[in-house]
């Protein structure tokens, strides 16, 4: 519980709400309601002082929302939240658990307030305070040594998501674009593989001009993003005109939590779509929180092995005719010989040989080759494969937890073969087999820059660049924008970040690899709180939260409607913490720099600037006296269609591949696997078929017999949240294992267990319940890693990455291994 | 008197605990007392079909409660200090702080697990269906949390009435004969009978205060 809340204020605020009920005729409602930014809203007619001040602001995580904070301060100090209770019920984007729960991580006692010097060895997590003039000096030594000595791609501003706000990442970028630039991120944590892969399926921006023309077929193309509404169709598009809804690991009410969020259009779409007769069917190896309640929705699968029941669904239409030739002919490439580009004709490449048996491994995939492997029954498969096929508008969607597997560069495009074979990509209440759109409006952007360097690292290849990067190249590390890295990283920036280890992978080895100081040379970590990322740095930056500043952000990426909140601050932030835009203005001062970074503005400046830009642009939104004034501006958003435009009009709106079309075989991907630079057991396959990629399906021993996956949990937004007591009360950290896993094991509910891997061990509670497949056990993702790095590393505190080996994944490079691991539990 | 209560959708409740967590800092409660607590009801079995295949039953689905604001409430009838009533105008059972003497009686005697001691307090503390902003015309603020719009409040009758198909308790949950709570609940696919014994309350330290490290 936290210290600083003195008992007095609390009795004071009881004693005004009684004196407020007793007044309740003459109170006014519209005060707590919607009260402007800035005004008083008073609560007590017996005078005594008990006014709430109102400050709008939102969540600054990373689940995808930007759930809406609407602040109640008294002295200056933040005393509960309201959350959007503004305009339509319906459009409301109500924070969720962890929202409501912001307040126990701002007024923390284990807040950071002083900047620090690590005084210990690297890791250890001792630290000295110093003044901030001290740690600015040291910040711009260490960037003009890195920069004189090894060159501006010695830098690396490490992923990291703690902190959405128009200006809270974004100035780190602008300062260290200004000096030279840094080594770009590629792709990201969430959507590694499928960012990766899936542009050889439904287009590349490679393949486009700078007008966004097609190369070579000279017309307007899209390329793929996960992040869009032209690649997948919107919630709400389902809830229109669905009448099936098949989801494969994905569970909006475990990773979009929020009331504007995914889980609320899931929900309308479920009553929709179950108005009109239809069904959702929820493809999980967990009975996830979006389909509790509705047990009959839940169809178990073993983690890891989607693609092999996606073959033997494809495997049933093929051998029963329900195919959709004409659209298979005519808009996609290598569904069988009849469209195989003429590299790959004659030699039984095409996507039905593979699935008939009759090219690749010569394994027919029959529902019976699929039951052992997918652990669901054959019967099951053929009825699965029936009732897809018999439906009007199937809505195929996949969450991210599928391809976040050894094998994810395979199982996103299996996945999108369902919707392909059927014909039933871009037509009303269809999906593209990708995950639910996201918004194509944003109404403000952030803080400007431009990189003047164009390297990129795969995200996931941070640890890599760090031990070697001087030899990574492009075929042999999949670096990007550049044939090979000119230096090892050897400055981390890591801004409201916990993924140097927490979030990264395989923190054994990743504390090895920081832990030695001739590597990486300088750390440099800010945040609000000690994470285990922190424990790295060498500096130790204090950061203000968002809602201790003027702050702006639109609706969040993964919220089907678009919006602006401005609002703060609801409190000074404690101690010495300073904004970044502040402190890196200062670090560019030291450089000469501070006019053409800051351009004469401050942050506020900034932010009012970027307001009225996004305002003129859009003609819709409010002045900025106006947004002061009301904090939050939002509307709605019609609902999308994935790849409509090329359903209706092919030649005129090809996709960016080479061909134009949907590229079930990708030319570009076998000329890629036979190019690079592979391990014995990696493979890129040009067709998406079912590989069990590292530690997948067939690779448990004795040693380790069982699967063992990641999932997001109600507790945390990844890590964030990750120390509030609060939280951990009310949805306990726990191993998910299913009773016939437990009981030789002589395991029971609540029992504390040992999880072993070939990474690493942790210690965890163990939730014994039929709610898991047996043979996988799910750990929640996002814990703190908590273990003595100088003794035997056993993680109390039970982070999932202790168990992950460190392996990127063989085109992506990405971070695969989060959900595939094996390993063995025993009682502690 | 009207009598007011909170109407629950369990078919689209997720389990998320905001309801929780927004009472919580409203309430600014410490992290092993609620007002509002959300049990996981889990049961269902696995059979070995052979050949590494399964086949399964299981099931799951959640029960949000606060206080049920009952109209024969167990807590009131035994608290020897005769610190609970019910508020004349809305039906709301409130534990009076002045007469509370932290005896706990309430705590033993409710069927729903609703009230609890405060320990820093030495008092019996509970859910009051946010008395202080339904009087100035607003929801409880569990209600206004709810992500998934799961959650009503007002006169139980025209609640009933809005939301036909409800009832008065599903699984955890005892029978409603005991005390007549003022709960309209809509059942989820899942859901059993009070005193259903083929599932059974899976987060039991969450919902009875055992604190997490």
């Amino acid at each position: 519980m936290t210290a600083h809340e003195s008992a007095l204020s609390r009795r004071t605020f009881v004693k005004g709400s009684l004196a407020g009920l007793a007044m309740a005729g003459a109170s006014n409602a519209a005060l707590y309601g919607c009260a402007p930014q800035g005004q008083q809203a008073a609560t007590d007619a017996a005078g005594e002082s008990a006014a709430d001040q109102i400050a709008w602001s939102q969540c600054n995580v990373n689940c995808g929302g930007n759930c809406i904070f609407q602040w109640h301060s008294r002295d200056g100090k933040i005393v509960y939240m309201e959350t959007d209770n503004t305009g339509d019920d319906d459009l409301q984007a109500r924070a969720c658990l962890r929202g409501r729960s912001m307040r126990r991580w701002i007024n923390h006692p284990d807040r950071l307030t002083k900047p620090m010097k690590r005084v210990g060895k690297r890791g250890e997590g001792k630290f000295e305070e110093i003044s901030w003039d001290e740690a600015i000096d040291t910040i711009a030594d260490q960037l003009k040594y890195t920069i004189d000595t090894y060159g501006n791609e010695a830098i690396y501003i490490i992923y990291a998501t703690g902190m959405y706000s128009c200006t809270g990442k974004q100035p780190g970028f602008r300062l260290l674009s200004l000096l030279g630039g840094f080594v770009n991120q590629g792709y990201d944590y969430s959507t590694h593989m499928l960012q990766a892969i899936m542009p050889f399926m439904y287009g590349s921006a490679a393949n486009l001009d700078d007008d966004g023309n097609h190369v070579t077929l000279g017309k307007p193309a899209t390329a793929f993003s996960p992040y869009d509404a032209t690649n997948a169709s919107s919630f709400s598009e389902a809830e229109r005109a669905s009448d099936l809804v098949v989801m494969f690991g994905n569970s909006p009410a475990e990773t979009r939590m929020g009331g504007a969020n995914a889980v609320w259009d899931f929900a309308k779409v479920r009553e929709a779509v179950q108005g009109r007769g239809g069904r959702i069917i929820n493809i999980d190896y967990r009975l996830n929180e979006s389909a509790s309640g509705h047990p009959d929705e839940w169809l178990p699968i073993r983690t890891g092995t989607d693609a092999a029941l996606c073959s033997a669904i494809a495997h049933e239409w093929i051998a029963n005719g329900q195919v959709d030739k004409e659209f298979l002919d005519a808009y996609c490439v290598g569904y069988d010989e009849d469209t195989m580009p003429e590299s790959a004709k004659g030699q039984n490449k095409s996507y039905k040989d593979y699935i008939m048996g009759t090219g690749y491994d010569m394994v027919e995939k029959t529902p019976e080759w699929a039951a052992p492997i997918t652990q669901i029954p054959a019967e099951t498969i053929r009825s699965l494969a029936a009732e897809i096929a018999a439906a009007e508008a199937p809505f195929i969607c996949q969450g991210w937890g599928p391809q976040r597997h050894t094998n994810g560069e395979d199982t996103t495009r299996a996945i999108c073969m369902l919707p392909i074979l059927i014909g039933k990509i871009g037509l009303p209440g269809t999906n593209t087999g990708q995950r639910e759109a996201e918004p194509p409006t944003y109404l403000v952007g952030s803080l400007p820059f431009e990189n003047p360097v164009k390297t990129t690292i795969p995200v996931y290849q941070w640890a890599n660049a760090v031990d070697h990067g001087h030899e990574m190249t492009a075929t042999n590390a999949g670096i990007i924008g550049a044939d090979k890295l000119s230096s090892d990283i050897k400055f981390i920036w890591n801004y409201a970040g916990n993924c140097l280890t927490n979030q990264h992978g395989d923190i054994n080895a990743t504390h090895d690899l920081l832990a030695d100081e001739s590597k990486c040379e300088f750390i440099l970590v800010w945040d609000t709180v000690m994470t285990d990322s922190a424990k790295y740095a060498d500096i130790l930056l204090p950061d203000a939260m968002r809602s201790e500043q003027l702050n702006m952000q639109t609706q969040g990426y993964s919220e089907y409607y678009t919006a602006v909140v401005v609002g703060g601050p609801a409190q000074e932030p404690p101690g010495e913490c300073r904004t970044s835009y502040d402190v890196c203005a200062e670090i560019a001062d030291r450089f000469g720099m501070k006019d053409a970074f800051t351009e004469g503005k401050t942050q506020e400046e900034w932010i009012r600037e970027l307001y009225e830009a996004g305002a003129e642009a859009d003609g819709d939104m409010p002045t900025w006296d106006e947004i002061r004034a009301q904090g939050v501006y939002k509307r709605a958003l019609e609902p999308a269609i994935g790849l409509e435009a090329f359903r209706a009009d092919p030649e005129n709106n090809p996709l960016a591949t080479p061909s134009g079309k949907i590229e079930i075989y990708s030319e570009s991907l076998a000329e890629i696997a036979a190019t690079w630079e592979l391990a014995e057991d990696e493979v890129i396959n040009p067709i998406p078929v079912f590989t069990p990629g590292f530690q997948g399906y067939g690779s448990v021993t004795e040693e380790y017999p069982l699967y063992c996956a990641g999932f997001h949990h109600k507790s945390r937004t990844h890590s964030s949240f990750g120390f509030i007591e609060e939280l951990e009360q009310v949805a306990r950290h726990q191993l998910w294992m299913n009773p016939l896993d437990a009981e030789p094991r002589g395991i029971a509910d609540g029992d504390t267990v040992a999880v072993k891997s070939p990474a690493g061990e942790v210690r965890i509670e163990a939730k014994v319940t039929p709610r898991i497949i047996p043979g996988t056990i799910g750990i929640p993702q996002g814990a703190w890693h908590n273990a003595d790095m100088d003794g035997d590393r056993v993680d109390t505190g039970a982070c999932v990455n202790t168990l992950t080996t460190y392996k990127p994944t063989p085109y992506a490079k990405g971070n695969g291994p989060a959900h595939s691991i094996i390993a063995q539990v025993t009682k502690a | 008197m009207t009598q007011y209560g909170f109407f629950f959708d369990s078919t689209r409740c997720t389990g998320c605990r905001t309801c929780e967590m927004a009472c919580k800092d409203y309430k600014d409660l410490p992290q092993t007392v609620a007002y509002r607590r959300v049990y996981d009801y889990e049961g269902g079995t696995w059979t070995d079909a052979g050949n590494g295949i399964y086949t399964s039953d299981a099931f799951a689905y959640h029960v949000s409660l606060g206080c049920q604001h009952c109209t024969m409430p167990a807590c009131m009838a035994k608290c020897p200090q005769g610190a609970i009533s019910k508020d004349a105008d809305t039906g709301l059972v409130l534990i009076d702080d002045e007469k509370c003497t932290g005896v706990g009686a309430c705590v033993e005697t409710c069927p729903y697990n609703v009230p609890v001691l405060d320990k820093e307090k030495g008092r019996g503390v509970k859910c009051d269906g946010c008395a202080d902003r339904v009087a100035e015309g607003l929801q409880p603020v569990c209600v206004e949390a709810c992500p998934l719009r799961a959650l009503e409040f007002g006169d139980i009758e025209e609640l009933r009435a809005a939301h036909p198909d409800t009832v008065a308790g599903i699984a955890p949950m005892p029978s409603p004969d005991e005390t007549t709570p003022s709960i309209a609940i809509l059942p989820c696919p899942a859901a059993k009978e009070p005193g259903d014994t083929a599932g059974a309350i899976a987060n039991g330290k969450e919902v009875t205060g055992v604190p997490a490290a």
